[in-house]
């Protein structure tokens, strides 16, 4: 079992869960103006994903992320105000406006990349991992990726690998329902992903996304087992994502109301702060209170961004490589 | 130095003499110890031509067999690379690159850039390539090509043992991706080889021959060709300067543009097929750079547009000869 929570841990989670919504929402609303370039794909609603696990890792554990990735970003620790900096295009962005949104990594924290080809970071956990094994470091890897990519050769290739040479790798895959606009139901052959772990030899679980304690438990077991030399396993964490595939998606193929319907009675958000405020740990001040601070963070962000300067031609060959 | 060793040596030498040297170097892929968890011996193969003999049993734990399971492992290797490892992964042969060419060219060649110069990838990835093993179209490809157009990987093609060793060495020790390519039909090949550690530098051709009629700039295999052609062109009068660019990139063009404007004639010799290859981006180069120079148009010998057949009567015709190489210069030499 996991170690209890305390009211710090709760504070952190809740602290994490509302920088990512706001990060979140404020590209939605921003994007629609034109002004943020490129293609955006957004992590509203799947944050306690993201905040469960990460918060059983350190910042010597690795993570890979998805196109998808903010969340998976702020998650491990990575600079909210730089990565606004990178999805705006600017030179003090945390990849100096070489990357944007769909790159955005920082390795000082673990973090090996968000990634533009679904299924990309399997393998690439297997190689955190062997390396943590080889250094007989209790580090763990951790592989996000989407039912999409739950269908992706290299993902198959990575759990087998990871179980033939017992890797502390943990697959976790969000299970959002739509792989773009292919519903789960059409494109992935099994009941559940998490069925199928037993093909590689490592437990699996699904378990609800919209639930932090549920995932922060069962990533928590994963994890502990995993830096415990007990190999690899599949969580599946059972989630929605509230905006398009990317913005400008205009979701049709969604039911009516579905996203509102699971925004009033599923959100994240909404069930922890029920549930901390009617046991009593939080209160609902400590709540507002960090609503405050999340909210004057991510503006800032967003002012400094739009004020910071862009990377000019001096920087266009720079860091192709070490020397060449 | 009159120690004479393998290229196949040469390169399971500077694996393990790195390996002794740097903890984080680590050895994988398919069977490249071979045998594991199979009943007979552990150390069975040594890779699949034997290149790796011998390492699994001087570097416990460091030599490591995958499953057959590109993408993986050589994803793995890259992964490894970025925290710190230095891995050399060995794709078995270099056609093979289809089935995870993803990680090489959208992970590892990218990291560096799209992170902002944050990141590094140590990854050395080797490959065996080239015809001649009656081995037919999914078994006899260059390709250096390929990588060679992408940025952020370096791409090495070593001619002899020497440069295999110090190339080899110099791979493991840079800090970006490197694909070290291997001439099958080189392995046997033997050369004079220091014992001691060295590095041989990227982007620096070897002048393998001085001369001042016609310039050949050969890759890998094909510089054994140039020098055969080149003897025997001597006999005939014409001297030719041969060109080993060692490495596709970094590529030394001062090396070449500076022996073009001596000679004023080339001809390329690349085993790969001819569009878009390193012998048409050599041609294109010299074409823009040293046109003036030029008393000839700039003559190609490549492989063809077409498979490499199995045949062995049109294998010999597909690879370039030593005959098609001084006709060529011939060529080049008598235009008028």
């Amino acid at each position: 079992m996991t170690k209890k929570l305390t009211r710090d841990d709760l504070l952190t989670a809740y602290r994490t869960m509302r920088t990512i919504r706001e990060f979140e929402e404020r590209l939605h609303t921003d994007f629609a103006t034109g002004e943020i370039p490129g293609f955006v794909h957004l992590y509203a609603g799947e944050e306690a994903s993201a905040t469960g696990v990460c918060m059983n890792l350190t910042k010597d554990d690795h993570i890979a992320s998805t196109h998808r990735g903010h969340g998976h970003c702020i998650a491990k620790g990575v600079d909210p105000v730089g990565m606004m900096a990178e999805i705006w295009g600017r030179k003090t962005g945390t990849c100096k406006g070489k990357g944007g949104s769909m790159h955005i990594a920082d390795l000082s924290v673990g973090m090996l990349g968000a990634n533009g080809i679904v299924g990309g970071g399997g393998p690439l956990v297997c190689g955190t991992a062997l390396a943590a094994k080889l250094r007989g470091t209790r580090n763990v890897s951790v592989c996000f990726f989407g039912d999409g990519a739950s269908n992706q050769g290299t993902i198959f290739e990575a759990m087998n690998l990871a179980s033939v040479w017992n890797l502390p790798v943990i697959f976790l895959a969000e299970n959002n329902g739509y792989a773009e606009a292919t519903s789960y139901n059409y494109s992935v052959a099994c009941d559940t992903i998490a069925d199928r772990a037993s093909a590689f030899g490592m437990p699996g679980i699904t378990v609800d996304g919209f639930d932090f304690f549920a995932v922060h438990e069962a990533a928590g077991e994963a994890i502990e087992r995993a830096r415990n030399g007990g190999g690899p396993s599949l969580v599946e964490v059972k989630l929605s994502r509230y905006y398009g595939h990317f913005e400008g998606d205009q979701q049709t193929y969604r039911a009516p109301g579905e996203v509102q319907n699971i925004r009033d009675t599923k959100d994240c958000l909404l069930q922890f702060s029920r549930r901390v405020t009617a046991s009593g740990e939080l209160a609902q001040a400590d709540l507002d209170a960090i609503d405050a601070e999340v909210k004057a963070l991510i503006d800032g962000s967003v002012v400094k961004a739009k004020s910071d300067p862009k990377p000019t031609e001096a920087d266009l060959l720079t860091d192709v490589y070490v020397s060449y | 130095m009159a120690r004479k060793i393998t290229y196949q040596q040469a390169i399971n030498e500077a694996l393990d003499q790195e390996m002794a040297r740097d903890q984080n170097v680590i050895v994988m892929g398919e069977d490249v110890a071979g045998g594991s968890g199979a009943p007979g011996e552990q150390d069975a193969w040594g890779g699949v031509l034997g290149v790796t003999r011998g390492l699994y049993a001087k570097h416990p734990g460091r030599v490591i067999d995958t499953p057959i399971s590109e993408s993986g492992y050589v994803g793995a290797a890259i992964g490894a690379a970025c925290c710190g490892m230095r891995p050399v992964a060995e794709l078995m042969f270099v056609d093979f690159l289809g089935v995870c060419f993803d990680q090489i060219f959208n992970q590892a060649a990218k990291f560096r850039y799209m992170f902002g110069g944050k990141a590094e990838t140590p990854v050395v990835i080797r490959a065996m390539y080239g015809a001649g093993f009656r081995a037919a179209a999914q078994h006899s490809q260059c390709l250096y090509n390929i990588f060679t157009h992408i940025p952020g990987l370096k791409v090495v093609v070593p001619s002899n043992p020497y440069d295999a060793k110090g190339l080899l060495i110099q791979s493991i020790r840079d800090n970006d991706p490197v694909i070290f390519l291997e001439h099958k039909a080189l392995y046997t090949m033997e050369g004079e080889v220091p014992e001691e550690l060295y590095t041989v530098p990227f982007g620096e051709a070897a002048v393998v021959r001085e001369g001042h009629d016609v310039t050949i700039v050969a890759f890998g295999r094909m510089v054994l060709k140039a020098q055969e052609a080149a003897a025997d062109l001597q006999k005939q009068g014409i001297h030719c300067e041969i060109i080993d660019p060692r490495t596709t990139s970094p590529l030394d063009t001062d090396t070449i543009l500076e022996s073009v404007e001596k000679t004023g004639r080339l001809v390329v010799v690349d085993e790969s097929h001819p569009r878009c290859s390193m012998a048409s981006d050599i041609a294109g180069l010299v074409a823009e750079q040293a046109f003036d120079s030029l008393k000839a148009p700039i003559r190609q010998v490549t492989g063809f547009h077409a498979p490499v057949p199995f045949s062995d009567a049109l294998e010999e015709l597909y690879i370039p000869s030593a005959a098609k190489i001084v006709a060529a210069v011939k060529s080049v030499k008598e235009y008028k």
